[in-house]
């Protein structure tokens, strides 16, 4: 007997979509989620904003609906839980509040999103700097307003909090961009295909004009970002234009390259992986379904590429169509047919993906960092400690780690593993999918030997 | 010295804590994690590292582990993990943890 | 000199390392091997100077002696049995305590009600596992040697007229006068093809490795240590289960479990990550230090302990390779005693 026929780990789109689906299906289902409430980065929060946020957007409140929608069905919902660890056979171990417990299910699907790339660079470890996604996280959970900030990097992400600070009243000073013509010129190939998604790009282009309109600066090809912290705490933050050298002094330099898929599970469940060169990131290898070789584990949303809220929701509502197939409650033909409306769906969304992806590539000092630009952040290993060692005897990732000890501290590789991939790629070096052991989060001695006495524990 | 947040002064009228921070008092808001109270608090660092260097928050979203900060004498708590609480007992961290915090109750 | 080395995600036993370097208990049913590791651990210190020599590296030798905790009468009283074989291969040269749980409460007042007893060696120590294998590939490198990554070698024969010739899996060659197979599990594809018939198994052990801490912990033991950069490691399972070097949940809480009941205050020190790593080990678990009769100029080298037996490796058995004089005796670990 299992606790549930469906584990969901994460309750963004995907998960929320995929829960309220399956649950209707009459399928038991519980929802673990690291967050108090509902919602996923995306809709963070969103569930208990009603106080007139309305400059973080109307994207945003769409979240609303499957909040909502949630709170209605029979989704059995544990937030603020951490999935540390999932056994082969679907036993999924979770910790709250320092108790870690154990659940079982038929199947699992794995909800786990995005963060965002890690995007190095001199100074990036100041105090300070954070990431876009970080000042809008403060916005929609503690209504904390970036003051007099940066915005650097590229990406969508970057103009939308470039406009919801501005629609908050909290301009950024300036908006400073990697991406260059010749982006540009590379991503003007996939336009055509990206107007399958006309109402994604006129919003991006809304955001842009409106950006325009409010005279916030911008500057594009800017490189050689670098943060320096001045006595007062504040921090200078210079970058190269191909004119000239800029200096811009702030007290948040708030960076942003993308994001891409948090891989972490997947791959400690030895499942697996590909690299992807638009994307650069592993993505877990999923089929149309988005069923893994396991067949009863699937990924759905941004964790198996991304794709957005939209493209979340579809691929969601698609894994569970599979799940029910394989439990026997949907024939062939009924699982087939009634995924018909979300693949068009999924179709459409992920258009704009190769435009975007290319339009806003990172640059390659961001992915490939040299000099002391630090890559491990837990471990304070620089990029020239990564470089040297890697000169000395042509090692690969693995035993990088183990000569350098990047990725051994508390993030488990979560900031330094793709800067390290990008610049054994940078040395001709080829991508090596780096082994991912549990538990995936931090769990106390104490946590792990009360489970050793309860009989679920045993394999 | 303490210096002004990095962020916009926020209005009240929402619910708030009160905790200290190395003592001193610090008021937030219900709803906010510690992270987030920490930086609404001031723009100082929330901790050093082994090597000395000043970090604070930085991912928001439980990635990054540079929030680490002492939660009612229980060391390395990821601070945007963590919901503020009336009465909570916050302490920056220099270096590395102590061996034993408060003991595990279980 | 060169080492041809393997692929990044190849079974290393050297990347799961404890870092012990230790005598206790060691070579119990067979002397031979409790005398190569009595000689090893006492040149441990001289070793490491001059490998920091070489290579630049501080390897964090500490050998002020070690612990081995029991919670089990049992397995205390046996382990005491052991320590009495290895005393008198030894001759006596090495001495231990026993510590009933009380006398090593009054020591170590840290240390849980559940321990009913200890052993302590004095001669027992540890490294840094990571980085003394840093320190042997920079002193590799910096005497001249060359270390080849990405050669995994599919074949090997000898060369009509003196030599071997090596060839990888993509298809690159090799020549070498001499060859010393030492390839781990990797070895036992390649031993029947030199005529050595040592055919090596793997034992997994599994690790925890937890936060980094502040100050020491105040002792070392064989299954709970502190790195020199604070992390501390907890270990000492086997397990026969071929070549799986996964992670498992119920060792790793029973890992948790053994280092909360000796040291109670360490409940809430977080693991950050836990690991499996399988030990090459020969037929009878000891050393195999063996010259092909087949074919002159072959080596098979293999071990469990590679930390501990390091500075026998880097001297004696060169000495032994090269036939030079006062080279050791190593007959007892020849693979001729698995034939009788």
């Amino acid at each position: 007997m299992t606790d549930a026929d469906l584990i969901i780990i994460g309750a963004g789109p995907a998960g929320m979509a995929a829960a309220i689906s399956a649950s209707e299906a009459g399928a038991k289902v519980i929802l673990l989620d690291e967050q108090q409430s509902a919602g996923g980065q995306i809709y963070r929060n969103v569930g208990s904003n009603h106080d007139g946020r309305s400059f973080l957007g109307e994207e945003y409140f769409e979240g609303l609906k499957l909040v909502e929608a949630l709170s209605r069905s029979n989704v059995k919902c544990e937030f603020g839980t951490t999935v540390w660890r999932i056994e082969d056979d679907l036993r999924v171990v979770w910790s709250r509040d320092g108790v870690s417990n154990i659940s079982s299910a038929r199947h699992v699907l794995l909800a786990t999103g995005a963060q965002e790339r890690p995007a190095p660079f001199p100074g990036w470890e100041l105090p300070g700097v954070m990431t876009a996604g970080a000042a809008q996280i403060l916005m929609k959970s503690s209504r904390l307003l970036a003051k007099d900030a940066v915005l650097a990097g590229s990406g969508p992400l970057l103009y939308l909090v470039a406009v919801q600070l501005i629609k908050a009243g909290t301009p950024p000073i300036a908006i400073v961009e990697t991406q260059t013509m010749k982006n540009a010129f590379k991503a003007s190939r996939y336009l055509p295909r990206a107007m399958l998604a006309s109402k994604m790009l006129a919003k991006g282009m809304e955001l842009l004009r409106y950006i325009r309109k409010s005279g916030v600066s911008r500057y594009t090809s800017a490189k050689d970002f670098q943060a320096v912290q001045n006595d007062d705490g504040q921090l200078t933050f210079s970058f190269r234009t191909r004119k000239r050298v800029h200096q811009l002094v702030t007290p948040l330099v708030l960076s942003h390259q993308g994001v891409v898929s948090s891989t972490h599970i997947s791959r400690s469940l030895g499942l697996a992986h590909e690299w992807n060169l638009s994307q650069q990131a592993f993505l877990p290898i999923v089929d149309k379904w988005g069923r893994t070789k396991n067949s009863r584990i699937h990924i759905a949303g941004d964790g198996a590429g991304i794709g957005g809220a939209r493209a979340a929701i579809a691929s969601g509502r698609i894994a569970v169509l599979d799940m029910l197939f394989q439990l026997g409650k949907l024939s062939d033909d009924q699982r087939n047919q009634s995924s018909t409306a979300d693949r068009a769906l999924l179709r459409q969304s992920l258009a704009i993906r190769p435009f975007l992806d290319a339009l806003y590539y990172p640059p390659k000092e961001i992915l490939a960092p040299s000099g002391e630009t630090l890559v491990c952040r837990c471990e304070e290993i620089g990029a020239s400690t990564i470089r040297q060692t890697l000169n000395q005897s042509g090692l690969g990732p693995r035993q990088i780690k183990s000569s350098t000890r990047s990725g051994m501290g508390p993030c488990q590789g979560r900031m330094c593993e793709l800067p390290i991939q990008g610049i054994l790629s940078s040395c001709g070096k080829k991508h090596l999918l780096p082994k991912v052991r549990t538990p995936i989060k931090p769990i106390s001695l104490g946590e792990l030997a009360s489970l050793a006495e309860r009989p679920s524990t045993k394999s | 010295m303490k210096r002004d947040s990095r962020f916009k002064e926020r209005q009240e009228g929402v619910e708030t804590v009160q905790m200290t921070l190395d003592g001193d008092i610090m008021t937030a808001q219900i709803g906010d994690s510690v992270a987030a109270a920490i930086l609404a608090y001031s723009a100082n660092p929330s901790r050093h590292t082994a090597m000395g260097s000043p970090r604070a928050a930085y991912c928001m979203m439980g990635v990054c582990f540079d929030c680490l900060v002492e939660v009612d004498g229980r060391p390395n708590v990821q601070g945007c993990m963590t919901l503020v609480r009336e009465g909570m007992v916050l302490r920056r961290q220099n270096g590395l943890r102590p061996i034993s915090g408060v003991q595990a109750d279980d | 000199m060169t080492v041809l080395d393997g692929e990044d995600g190849d079974y290393r036993a050297s990347q799961g390392n404890f870092g012990l370097v230790w005598l206790q208990g060691k070579g119990a049913d067979y002397a031979p091997y409790a005398n190569l590791s009595y000689k090893a651990v006492q040149q441990w210190s001289h070793f490491a100077s001059s490998l920091q020599e070489i290579s630049g590296l501080d390897v964090a030798l500490d050998q002020s002696g070690g612990f081995e905790f029991f919670t089990d009468d049992a397995e205390f009283d046996e382990f005491q049995g052991l320590l009495n074989a290895q005393h008198r291969h030894l001759d006596g040269r090495v001495d231990h305590d026993v510590l009933s749980g009380h006398e090593l409460r009054k020591l170590h007042p840290e240390i849980g009600p559940k321990v009913v007893g200890a052993t302590f060696c004095g001669l027992d120590g540890h490294v840094n596992p990571l980085r003394f294998l840093h320190s042997l590939q920079t002193a590799v490198t910096n005497l001249g040697g060359k270390i080849l990554s990405e050669m995994t070698v599919s074949d090997v024969e000898a060369v009509l007229g003196g030599g071997f010739s090596m060839s990888t899996i993509t298809g690159t060659t090799i020549n070498a006068e001499r060859v010393v197979l030492c390839a781990g599990l990797g070895s036992s594809k390649l031993a029947p093809q030199l005529g050595f018939k040592t055919i090596v198994r793997a034992q997994r052990g599994e690790l925890l490795i937890t936060e980094k801490i502040g100050d020491r912990l105040p002792f070392l033991s064989s299954t709970i240590r502190q790195v020199d950069e604070g992390g501390i490691q907890i270990g000492g399972t086997k397990a026969d289960v071929g070549l799986d070097n996964s992670e498992t949940l119920e060792v790793m809480c029973g890992l948790a479990k053994h280092a909360v009941s000796v040291l109670p205050m360490l409940a809430d020190v977080r693991v950050i990550r836990a690991w499996g790593a399988l030990r090459v080990l020969s037929p009878d678990g000891y050393p195999v230090y063996t010259q092909s009769a087949e074919k002159p100029g072959a080596y098979l080298v293999t071990c469990h302990s590679g930390v501990t037996l390091a500075p026998l490796h880097t001297k004696g058995l060169v000495d032994w390779i090269e036939n030079a004089s006062g080279a050791p005796d190593l007959e007892a670990f020849d693979e001729a005693r698995f034939s009788i």
